[in-house]
């Protein structure tokens, strides 16, 4: 088995919209792949075809070598899921819900109590042990829908937009919880919105756009081919702008946006700083403010795709807005 | 299938298929699941048990004497069909713990492990048919302190019993059918109100049809609810019972070829 998860020509549509426009993906055991893009850009519906939850309308797809549809069975018992919506029973508490999933898996009572206490002490949650998830904050939901997911100690692990809705907090623990994960050897598939968290965890981002694979490579690569950054320069003097907007473009090779009188561009990454400042010094160019900040998902969209990452107005990801 | 098959590396040796038995201990382990929430929601105890204690006693003290001349003659006729609304209306808790899982994302937690596909529902419907048989034996207890007698006998006690749960079977498929349909665990409560408390006040559970203006008898005498309860009536009162029971059973029969094929059809549609 050369690859933990594999995919080729995945297609899928509910009604007139093509959730998924040919997807193929390829990851290998022990690594990290992030599939980074908008809402309804076809990154749930992706997971839900590898998780066996949704089948494909063409192409086809393995998980630890097993067809997802074909051998959906035997595919499930390597996978763990941890979905966008914290899937715990709310009525049960943190001890319950890891309890009844061990049971599933066919785990004898003692041991799935073992498993289930281990894992609520890996994540933080012992103290909350015996309360009823509904008294859980949406971080402690979410690390306790992360623990359910490993109960089983799958080799592949699917983590769907793991941090959305999350304060900055929360969302740095749960971070620090999946990279304590890519140590013992799992292979995971991470959804993101956010170009920082791809960066952070994934070693290859693919970049989905309207159901398609628009961009793929190391966050290294594709932060070079479209800046991770971008600098801001706004000049005291309006009629600077121009001269400023020429500048920037020729020292970095990427087309500047101006927005008022602050110009705007994309850096691959810091060390142009400083050249920057002395050139504008240089030119006499008085600046108002200069700073340097991390691009946005929308502008890697506008620098991969030509277009803004919108949020496309039908949810595409979610099957049941088709049926009614 | 154990913990050490779900860890083994994976060459092509993993099991296909679910075994019948490991489906139907999967089906008792989400049952013990639906079924344990009662510990820490005791909100739910008290709608399993105070509301029907409750019905009993307010229609066979508040209504009786009007309807049947005493309340205990009273309770000799109504706790069967107090019994039998109490369970048609319990239905309605299948239908929004269904959709309570639905939406809440813990199906596609479910049909994501290696269990039996069919195991999650018939994990609800068996606990709720546990709550049933609690609660049916609650209002016969209940029934029994303030006079009710069951003359028909250990046959039509265990008659009875078996008549509401094949029943419960056949109407959870429309529970089924409602939370699957619905995007709000609440919208299956409304339903309830709009069409189970109609249907079940509309039938001769609570007062003999002899009581109501002909229009209404004509609804009420074809009303199945009022045929299952002159099942349970029959089989608890040991008044004679095949025709209805007979009725009853053709009833369940049809509900379920009609609403089960549905039901099942959006289930699939619902999750992928």
């Amino acid at each position: 088995m050369e690859h933990a998860i594999w995919a080729e020509g995945l297609v899928r549509r509910f009604g007139d919209t093509t959730a998924l426009d040919g997807v193929d993906l390829a990851v290998r055991p022990g690594t990290v792949l992030g599939l980074l893009g908008p809402n309804g850009a076809g990154k749930t519906t992706a997971v839900r075809i590898l998780t066996t939850l949704l089948q494909p309308d063409a192409g086809r797809a393995t998980v630890g070598g097993y067809d997802v549809v074909k051998e959906a069975h035997s595919a499930r018992q390597l996978i763990g899921l941890t979905g966008q919506y914290a899937a715990v029973d709310e009525t049960l508490t943190g001890v319950e819900n890891l309890l009844f999933i061990g049971r599933l898996l066919g785990m004898p009572r003692p041991d799935a109590r073992a498993r289930a206490v281990e894992l609520l002490g890996q994540f933080g949650l012992s103290d909350a042990a015996n309360r009823a998830a509904k008294t859980y904050s949406g971080g402690m939901r979410r690390r306790l829908d992360l623990a359910a997911s490993l109960v089983g100690r799958p080799q592949v692990l699917f983590l769907d937009e793991p941090t959305t809705g999350l304060d900055p907090r929360a969302r740095i623990e749960v971070w620090d919880m999946v990279r304590d994960l890519l140590s013992s050897g799992v292979t995971v598939l991470l959804t993101t919105q956010y170009l920082e968290e791809a960066d952070q965890l994934a070693d290859e981002i693919s970049v989905v756009d309207r159901g398609q694979v628009i961009a793929r490579g190391t966050p290294e690569e594709l932060k070079t081919k479209i800046g991770s950054q971008a600098l801001e320069v706004r000049p005291v003097r309006s009629g600077d702008v121009d001269a400023v907007s020429a500048l920037l473009g020729q020292l970095t090779q990427n087309k500047p946006e101006l927005d008022g009188t602050t110009v705007r561009v994309p850096v691959p990454d810091a060390s142009l700083l400083s050249t920057v400042v002395r050139e504008l010094e240089e030119r006499r160019i008085e600046v108002a403010e200069l700073a340097l900040r991390s691009a946005s998902l929308d502008e890697v969209f506008l620098a991969l795709t030509g277009h803004h990452a919108e949020d496309e107005t039908e949810d595409v990801d979610a099957p049941e807005e088709e049926q009614s | 299938m154990t913990a050490a098959t779900v860890t083994a590396p994976a060459p092509r040796r993993l099991p296909r298929h679910v075994s019948p038995v490991d489906g139907l201990k999967q089906t008792m382990t989400l049952a013990w699941r639906s079924l344990v929430s009662v510990k820490h929601n005791p909100f739910e105890l008290l709608d399993l048990s105070i509301q029907p204690i409750m019905f009993v006693l307010l229609f066979t003290y508040v209504f009786g004497g009007a309807i049947s001349g005493s309340p205990k003659e009273y309770v000799q006729f109504s706790l069967p069909g107090i019994i039998v609304q109490t369970v048609i209306f319990a239905t309605l808790t299948t239908g929004v713990g269904l959709s309570t899982d639905l939406t809440k994302g813990v199906y596609d937690r479910l049909q994501s492990l290696p269990i039996a596909r069919w195991s999650p529902l018939a994990g609800r419907i068996l606990a709720d048919m546990t709550k049933q048989v609690w609660a049916i034996s609650l209002l016969i207890g209940v029934g029994m302190v303030i006079g009710y007698r069951v003359h028909g006998g250990i046959t039509g006690l265990i008659g009875a019993y078996l008549i509401l749960l094949i029943f419960f079977l056949a109407v959870s498929w429309t529970a089924v059918l409602i939370g699957v349909l619905v995007d709000n665990p609440e919208k299956v409560q409304i339903f309830g109100f709009v069409v189970v408390f109609p249907l079940t006040f509309a039938s001769n559970a609570f007062v003999p049809a002899t009581q109501m203006p002909g229009w209404l008898q004509a609804f009420v005498n074809v009303n199945p609810v009022t045929i299952l309860s002159d099942a349970v009536r029959g089989l608890l009162n040991g008044t004679p019972a095949a025709w209805p029971v007979v009725q009853s059973l053709l009833w369940a029969v049809a509900i379920t070829a009609v609403f089960a094929p549905i039901a099942v059809f959006r289930f699939k549609r619902r999750i992928g």
